[in-house]
């Protein structure tokens, strides 16, 4: 333990970072903004690398604690801290941030100093969101994070992108406003807005239900989930190559943290009550968006499906209540954050050299780019699930547990690792393989080192998760066990 | 006959400003055609002198004076401080406007020194009669500013709308006062308050003459369905001078439905709340969903308002007067919500007309949406000001809007209005499209306008601390919260 205020460096330094770029302004000095940038989410992605060594993974409680009263007048706390749960993600998301950055740099022309300040502003927002204990201070980060990804879609995204942005934003919006009147309402009975207060408070089930289902309109729409999930396609095709790896790795995960953290813990019997609807939810997603991927033609949109498809997977693992459920979900939402960020940049690279993300467009892209393919190929395969890459171990995992809760959920929960690895590699196979389609593919110039050193730290990560997850479980466990504790002993 | 000498100390505010307001008449007739700028510098340098008055003279304690008719309490303090930096605000944001256009005269500036005397008036006032004084010493001002360009047909006919709309508001309030003068005798505000407890008043007659008392109140805060003046009022009127109706007058509407209301008939509490209550879900639903249908900026902004004014209302609604045993009255945190709403609103609104009059210049009126579109590419920081503005008026944290929302429905959820609550925040879902619309057209969209923006260095300076304000009291909404909660602690002794 440190005295270092870890966590909160982590929120503002890439925030201070963010302002500082958009001072720097758009002159002819963009090298300097961009240099700017670059430092401040290296420097973010350092301060979080403590979180990790300085962890004691035997603890179930909450670390690097910073407590501070904020407006006393309600009782609102700027209160910070980790557990098993919630420290992953934010390395990952300052991680992220740094590969993002990288990844914008050469490709975003107009107005760079606020495309990178946006994603510094965001990354420092994310990581509030997932370090906040206090309800309304994980609230206010939580809306405060829609602002720079509507910015970021709808000032450089493609052609639909001013429907794409406001649909994101009033639809995330939606729920997140039921969670505000459900979190009122928990301060009006317990007196306090603090998230570890109210766990431990009494709630008759009425209140539970309709707590339950006030978290769940704001958490479903964020994962999302089958049928409120419309919004994620537009906004994926339509944010740039950034946006869109920014979204898919940290954007979703928000709404099934938002599930461990709340909904779980919070209303434990609503949860098991309504559990199999989740289940039932989450099933539709896996099995019925893994189709919906099959048949798409734009490349963008079949990662997107896929990204929905694998986070019914992760809220499947939460509801079946039991620890292989629960740790395979949150491994695989770690994955997903690599993979999809990955797959993302993939289509990036090729975006920027022929611009259309449509498959029909591509074909023996292997022939002119060896590199890219090698890992797009590695990607892909992670994607879908193979053994020795991390997308394995999450799925594996969650379908263990499913078929331990039920061997028909499991069954079903199981056909996604054919239907993934059926739409994965068709794409992989239409764009990469065979004769090269067209003159403007034969003109593609490999990866330059940029994009090779983006892409082969993802390549790194993805294979070392695959190969010994254990770093990733290990610090989990403790934290999993008391929430199903928890939620076993129940509130009535 | 005894007639001792009145305390004109609790009032040295007001009589400052009256007496500048004069200084400024004969200083604008005897100016040199080289001192152009004297009423301006002068109407500022009141409001500056004023606020440190009021600042040097605040006391914790209440003072009634002139036999009761005007009362000197943290409340007023805190509302009039507000109201000089808004007035101060909105008389620099004015300036450029006015010169173009050739209305930048001295009565401008004495108009708008009445209007604020009248509203320091009704924020201070004790009694029905005083409350009436200042209503009509601000609305004769402001019929005035809203002609003042008389060439345009637009700002004629809004300036007679209003002027007729008004009287007919001011009748029904005269009205109501009448009635419960009838019921209880006095015209104080107190003194009316301590009778309702007495079981010999008429009930009948005073709920009778609340009813007409609501009525005014709502015309002259603009809450459906009395609300038909605002749109047409802010978009006949100059800019210059929406951006004045949309901004002070709103502190001085806060304090009248306080003193009429929560300090004169708090044992009609359940009565006026009901009513209040359902002035307050029309507003909501109204102005959020009509604002959608604009094309007009300052039609848009005026819908808005009366959603705003109906938020506002949901604070006084869910608030709880309780009667201590010695006397005094209790309030609740919902009011001091309602304070923070307003003066969160205040600063949002005159923010929001101050980026539209930075858009014009002579000749050219910003008015339509389309006139907002592309203004990331002409000013970058002016197209952040806005922007902050229209997510603060939408609840999106970091912004003061936000904290001013949790705090009235932190309210109105701990008055049991829990449906309420639901209702008003999937109505702001609704609103907030309209302002996203804004950030839209400013930072999505090519500009149809390139030329750079005019402004002089004061304006952008102040419109920036405004800005900045916005920002500062959402990430920090500690003070101020406890300065409302406190102003309206002490007021109810």
């Amino acid at each position: 333990m440190t005295d270092i205020p870890l966590l909160s460096l982590a929120i503002w330094l890439p925030i201070a970072g963010g302002l500082l770029v958009l001072a720097s302004g758009d002159g002819r000095n963009t090298a300097f903004s961009k240099l700017i940038a670059l430092v401040t989410a290296l420097f973010g992605f350092l301060v979080t690398i403590p979180l990790y060594t300085g962890f004691d993974p035997s603890s179930a409680s909450m670390q690097f604690v910073e407590l501070m009263p904020w407006v006393r007048d309600y009782n609102i706390n700027y209160h910070l801290g980790v557990d098993g749960i919630s420290m992953p993600f934010v390395i990952l998301n300052s991680f992220i941030t740094v590969l993002v950055v990288m990844a914008g740099w050469t490709v975003i022309e107009y107005k760079p100093s606020q495309y990178f300040a946006a994603f510094l502003i965001m990354s420092g927002l994310l990581n509030g969101i997932f370090s906040a204990l206090d309800g309304i201070l994980f609230y206010v980060f939580f809306e405060a994070s829609l602002i720079p990804l509507y910015l970021v879609i709808g000032v450089w995204g493609g052609k639909n992108r001013v429907y794409a942005a406001f649909k994101f934003f009033l639809y995330t919006l939606l729920g997140s406003l039921l969670m505000l009147v459900a979190l009122l309402y928990l301060f009006h009975k317990s007196g306090s807005f603090a998230i570890l207060d109210w766990h431990r408070e009494p709630l008759a089930m009425t209140a539970q239900s309709l707590i339950f289902w006030a978290f769940f309109a704001s958490f479903a729409v964020k994962v999302p989930m089958w049928p409120v999930h419309t919004w994620l396609p537009d906004a994926h095709v339509e944010a740039p190559t950034g946006g869109s790896a920014v979204l898919a790795a940290i954007g979703l995960k928000l709404g099934a943290y938002g599930f461990l953290r709340f909904s779980l813990p919070i209303v434990p019997d609503a949860a098991q009550h309504f559990a199999p609807v989740v289940i039932g939810l989450s099933l539709i997603a896996v099995i019925y968006i893994g189709l919906v991927a099959l048949a798409q033609t734009d490349m963008k949109k079949l990662v997107a499906y896929s990204s929905i498809s694998h986070m019914g997977f992760v809220t499947l693992g939460f509801f079946i209540f039991n620890p292989l459920g629960i740790e395979g979900a949150l491994v695989q939402m770690i994955s997903h954050g690599f993979v999809s960020a990955a797959m993302f940049l993939c289509i990036g690279v090729l975006y920027d050299r022929m611009h259309t993300r449509n498959i029909a467009d591509y074909g023996g892209v292997v022939n002119t780019m060896p590199k890219f393919a090698a890992l797009f190929l590695l990607f892909a395969m992670a994607n879908a699930g193979l053994p020795a890459t991390s997308g394995f171990v999450g799925e594996f995992m969650v379908a263990l547990g499913a078929i331990q809760f039920n061997f028909w959920t499991g069954f079903a929960a199981a056909t996604t690792l054919v239907l993934g690895a059926a739409y994965t590699l068709w794409m992989y196979k239409r764009v990469v393989f065979g004769d090269v389609a067209n003159s403007h593919v034969a003109e593609l110039d490999d990866i330059n080192s940029r994009e090779m050193l983006i892409l082969g730290v993802l390549a790194v990560c993805t294979l070392a998760m695959g190969i010994w997850p254990q770093p990733v479980t290990e610090i989990m466990h403790a934290t999993v066990n008391q929430l199903l504790d928890h939620v076993a002993a129940g509130k009535l | 006959m005894n007639f001792p000498l009145p305390d004109f100390f609790p009032a040295s505010a007001e009589i400052f400003v009256l007496v500048m307001a004069c200084v400024v008449l004969l200083a604008d007739l005897f100016k040199s055609e080289r001192q152009g700028w004297l009423p301006y510098l002068l109407t500022l340098a009141t409001l500056a002198g004023a606020l440190a008055i009021q600042v040097g003279t605040a006391g914790a304690d209440t003072t009634l004076t002139f036999s009761g008719m005007f009362v000197d309490d943290r409340l007023s303090d805190v509302l009039k401080s507000c109201l000089y930096i808004t007035v101060f605000a909105v008389v620099v944001y004015s300036r450029d406007y006015l010169i173009a256009r050739g209305l930048e005269r001295g009565e401008y500036y004495l108009l708008v020194l009445f209007a604020t005397l009248g509203m320091q008036v009704m924020i201070s006032a004790n009694h029905f009669l005083t409350l009436y004084l200042g209503l009509e010493l601000l609305s004769l001002a402001i019929y005035a500013l809203v002609a003042l360009d008389r060439e345009s047909a637009r700002s004629t006919e809004a300036a007679m709308k209003y002027f007729v709309l008004g009287a007919l508001a001011s009748g029904l309030l005269l009205y109501g006062m009448s009635m419960i003068y009838g019921a209880t005798g006095t015209l104080e505000i107190s003194a009316i308050a301590r009778k309702l407890s007495d079981p010999a008043t008429n009930m009948e007659v005073l709920r009778f003459g609340l009813v007409f008392l609501v009525a005014g109140l709502a015309f002259k805060i603009g809450v459906v369905p009395f609300h038909m003046w605002i749109p047409d009022v802010y978009h006949g009127a100059p800019t210059a001078i929406t951006l004045l109706i949309g901004s002070a007058p709103k502190l001085a509407g806060f304090a009248m439905a306080i003193r009429l209301l929560v300090d004169g008939l708090p044992m009609l509490a359940v009565e006026w709340q009901q009513m209040l209550m359902m002035l307050a879900i029309l507003s909501i639903a109204l102005g959020n969903v009509v604002a959608i249908a604009q094309t007009n900026v300052k039609r848009m902004l005026a819908y808005s308002t009366i959603s705003h004014m109906g938020f506002m209302l949901l604070g006084l609604v869910s608030g709880v007067i309780e009667l201590r045993a010695s006397g005094d009255i209790q309030l609740s945190y919902a009011f001091g919500s309602a304070m923070f709403y307003t003066i969160a609103y205040v600063l949002m609104s005159a923010a929001a007309f101050g980026v539209l009059l930075l858009l014009t210049r002579a000749g050219v009126e910003a008015e339509t949406l389309d006139d907002l579109k592309g203004l990331n590419r002409r000013s970058p920081w002016f197209a952040a000001v806005l922007m902050m503005v229209m997510f603060s008026m939408a609840g999106i944290p970091f912004f003061i809007g936000f904290f001013a929302k949790l705090a009235v429905l932190q309210a109105v959820v701990a008055a049991g209005y829990l449906y309420t609550a639901v209702f008003a925040v999937m109505l702001s879902l609704i609103g907030a499209f309209f302002y996203l619309r804004v950030v839209k057209l400013m930072y999505f969209d090519e500009p149809l306008d390139t030329a750079p923006l005019v402004a002089s260095g004061e304006m952008r300076a102040l419109l920036s601390v405004n800005a900045l304000a916005i920002a500062v009291i959402g990430l920090m909404p500690q003070s101020l919260l406890t300065l409302c909660a406190t102003a309206l602690g002490q007021a109810m002794k």
